[in-house]
């Protein structure tokens, strides 16, 4: 493509340019590559690196903007321990994940080998324009229509399953079912991300070794368990380890829905963080709940790729 | 056998439009990446009902999209109807009128529009000064911070929001935009992004450009940018939802009602409206998807291919 990739002599000219880059002109790149560098690297320093041990020092301090810093060791974090309504946010976080990666992966995962079967170009185009097109929509905005569609009374989800004879949900009112709605919620507005990485995985299929299955008549469940999974693993692994990392943050959902209620039930790690911090402005004990999130998302996030041995094959 | 069922499918119904017309056989299957069966005729049964449910799960993707704006063209009194409507039967277009009224909706969406725009140039600029400096220019340590840059792309915002919030109140900068817009300037994620698309432009255009005569800063400027525009867009596009759609941040950062941005705006009208109208709050998001669905429509393919493209070389 382009003209210049043979070793072609080099004219007298591109050769006094190489040579002068060497010397001075060295140094100089130098110094315009830091400054190319400065108003990223300065911000990232200022908004991220800096807050990121600002959290860590803060959480050792009682702070509520008015009266000075008090530094008090541990505190925040023996305090936490003890903190049964903090518990409860950690327990909902955990149950949240758990529903909503399970829903996540195994939807998207159907949605993406399903797109495969034979249809015409234009529904398939259409289809998957419909599973993305949430994601690009604002969570918060849309938990307010998803708010009125899980109403008790008027709700047009309960008239539904009215229809097909189940008795009216409390969906948001009750707390058996609050963390329910809300991750339905949250897995409607993420589905099209795990189902864009899952189809760029199911497109990388190797159409031999899937041929190799169906002689040695893997068919069904026993086709998708053993064949169609393990060649999935890797875009599973990326897959389950994103949509694992944003459902342990997630806020919007829960505090437009059900403000966390009733009672606690559906009360986020996040938005404990946000009433510590910005309601309660106890800015030291919201620090330490943010770095002990940071702590755990990191563990498991470690703990998951070293699993991962055991279930995910690259070819 | 196998190439028997393959020529008995290519005259199915779901067969490729125009797949029988043209009477291209086999061949058109071994393109497509669907794993045939040798032998073994495919289950129509199962076929029609994975496209049902295929179909199924479009329909409550969209559901919630749709019954939204045909409610947002209700009149108070029927805005509960059951069983719900579909398809919007009244046109109550002063809904959309009222949303402006009852609300500071001009200022959400101005705000709104302020806020995203300013994050994606700003955004623009760092993003694409770093990435040529990391893509392009030789100087110590610069293995060293790219990797930094890498890394904090996975910090979560939670970790850094009490401290950016206390230096956002020491500042002065508390209950204003600015206050949005400055700290989301700095993008490792369009950093890395535009940095792998200096990387695929060919180190000889620079050269002849440094033999014509032009500095480091013009080879930036008038060969680098304009040929790394996809790149550039990709950046855009995402920054921009991301940023349109923002909801923790603002809520955050604004106290005052005139500076709230759409989807912090929209939230408190609908705890403000209580359990009446609710076709003027729906009208009000339906009014801030627009952009969305502008963005849907025009850039799709853009962000796929310059994501492609961007993801080539290492």
């Amino acid at each position: 493509m382009t003209p210049d990739l043979a070793p072609a002599p080099r004219s007298p000219l591109t050769r006094a340019f190489a040579a002068d880059s060497l010397h001075g002109v060295r140094r100089r790149r130098a110094a315009l590559g830091y400054l190319f560098l400065l108003p990223s690297l300065g911000g990232i320093a200022v908004f991220v690196a800096i807050p990121i041990v600002a959290s860590l020092v803060l959480s050792l301090f009682r702070w509520n903007m008015i009266r000075p810093p008090e530094f008090i060791g541990l505190d925040n974090y023996t305090r936490l321990i003890g903190d049964a309504r903090l518990l409860t946010t950690f327990v909902n976080t955990a149950v949240f994940v758990v529903l909503a990666v399970a829903l996540q992966l195994s939807l998207a995962l159907f949605l993406a080998l399903g797109l495969q079967r034979r249809m015409p170009n234009w529904l398939r185009t259409l289809l998957r324009a419909s599973y993305v097109f949430p994601l690009l929509t604002s969570a918060a905005s849309i938990s307010i229509v998803l708010s009125y569609m899980f109403s008790e009374s008027f709700g047009i989800v309960n008239y539904y399953l009215g229809l097909l004879g189940i008795e009216p949900i409390a969906w948001l009112n009750s707390s058996r079912w609050a963390l329910v709605a809300v991750a339905l919620a949250f897995v409607w507005h993420q589905l099209g991300f795990t189902f864009l990485i899952l189809l760029g995985g199911v497109a990388n299929l190797p159409q031999d070794v899937l041929d190799a299955a169906d002689l040695d008549g893997a068919r069904g469940w026993t086709r998708l368990r053993r064949v169609i999974v393990p060649l999935m693993s890797p875009s599973l692994l990326v897959a389950s380890v994103i949509g694992f990392i944003s459902a342990m943050q997630v806020f919007d959902q829960p505090f437009v829905m059900t403000q966390g209620g009733p009672g606690d039930s559906s009360r986020t790690v996040v938005m404990a963080i946000y009433d510590a911090a910005f309601r309660n402005l106890d800015l030291g004990y919201g620090a330490a709940i943010s770095v002990v999130l940071f702590a755990v998302i990191m563990l498991l996030t470690a703990v998951q790729f070293r699993l991962s041995n055991r279930w995910v094959h690259y070819q | 056998m196998a190439l028997n069922t393959s020529q008995s499918r290519a005259a199915d119904a779901w067969a490729e439009p125009g797949a029988a017309s043209t009477g291209a056989p086999s061949g058109r299957r071994t393109l497509r990446r669907r794993p045939g069966r040798p032998g073994k005729p495919d289950n129509r049964v199962t076929r029609y009902l994975v496209l049902v449910l295929l179909i199924g799960a479009a329909v409550l993707m969209l559901a919630p999209l749709v019954w939204a704006f045909s409610t947002s063209l209700r009149t108070p009194a029927q805005s509960f109807t059951l069983p719900p409507m579909w398809l919007p039967t009244d046109f109550a277009w002063e809904n959309y009128r009222q949303v402006f009224e009852v609300s500071r909706f001009a200022n959400y969406v101005t705000n709104n529009v302020v806020v995203s725009v300013a994050i994606v140039l700003g955004q623009l600029a760092t993003a694409s000064l770093a990435g040529y400096a990391f893509a392009r220019l030789r100087f110590p340590g610069r293995g060293v911070l790219f990797g930094l840059v890498l890394a904090t792309i996975m910090v979560p915002i939670q970790v850094t929001i009490v401290p950016i919030f206390i230096l956002i109140s020491e500042i002065g900068w508390a209950d204003s935009l600015v206050a949005l817009i400055v700290p989301a300037w700095p993008t490792a994620f369009g950093t890395f992004l535009l940095r792998q698309y200096f990387k695929t432009i060919p180190h000889e255009l620079a050269e002849a450009a440094a033999i014509d005569g032009a500095g480091e800063w013009q080879i930036f400027f008038r060969v680098y940018l304009p040929l790394a525009k996809p790149g550039l867009a990709v950046v855009a596009i995402l920054a921009f939802n991301f940023h349109w759609n923002e909801f923790f941040r603002p809520l955050i950062f604004l106290s005052s009602p005139e500076k709230f941005t759409l989807p912090l705006g929209l939230v408190n009208l609908q705890g403000y409206m209580g359990t009446g109208s609710i076709s003027v709050v729906l009208a009000g998001i339906v009014i801030s998807l627009l952009p969305v669905l502008a963005l849907f429509i025009i850039a799709q393919r853009f962000v796929v291919e310059g994501l492609m493209r961007g993801g080539l070389k290492g």
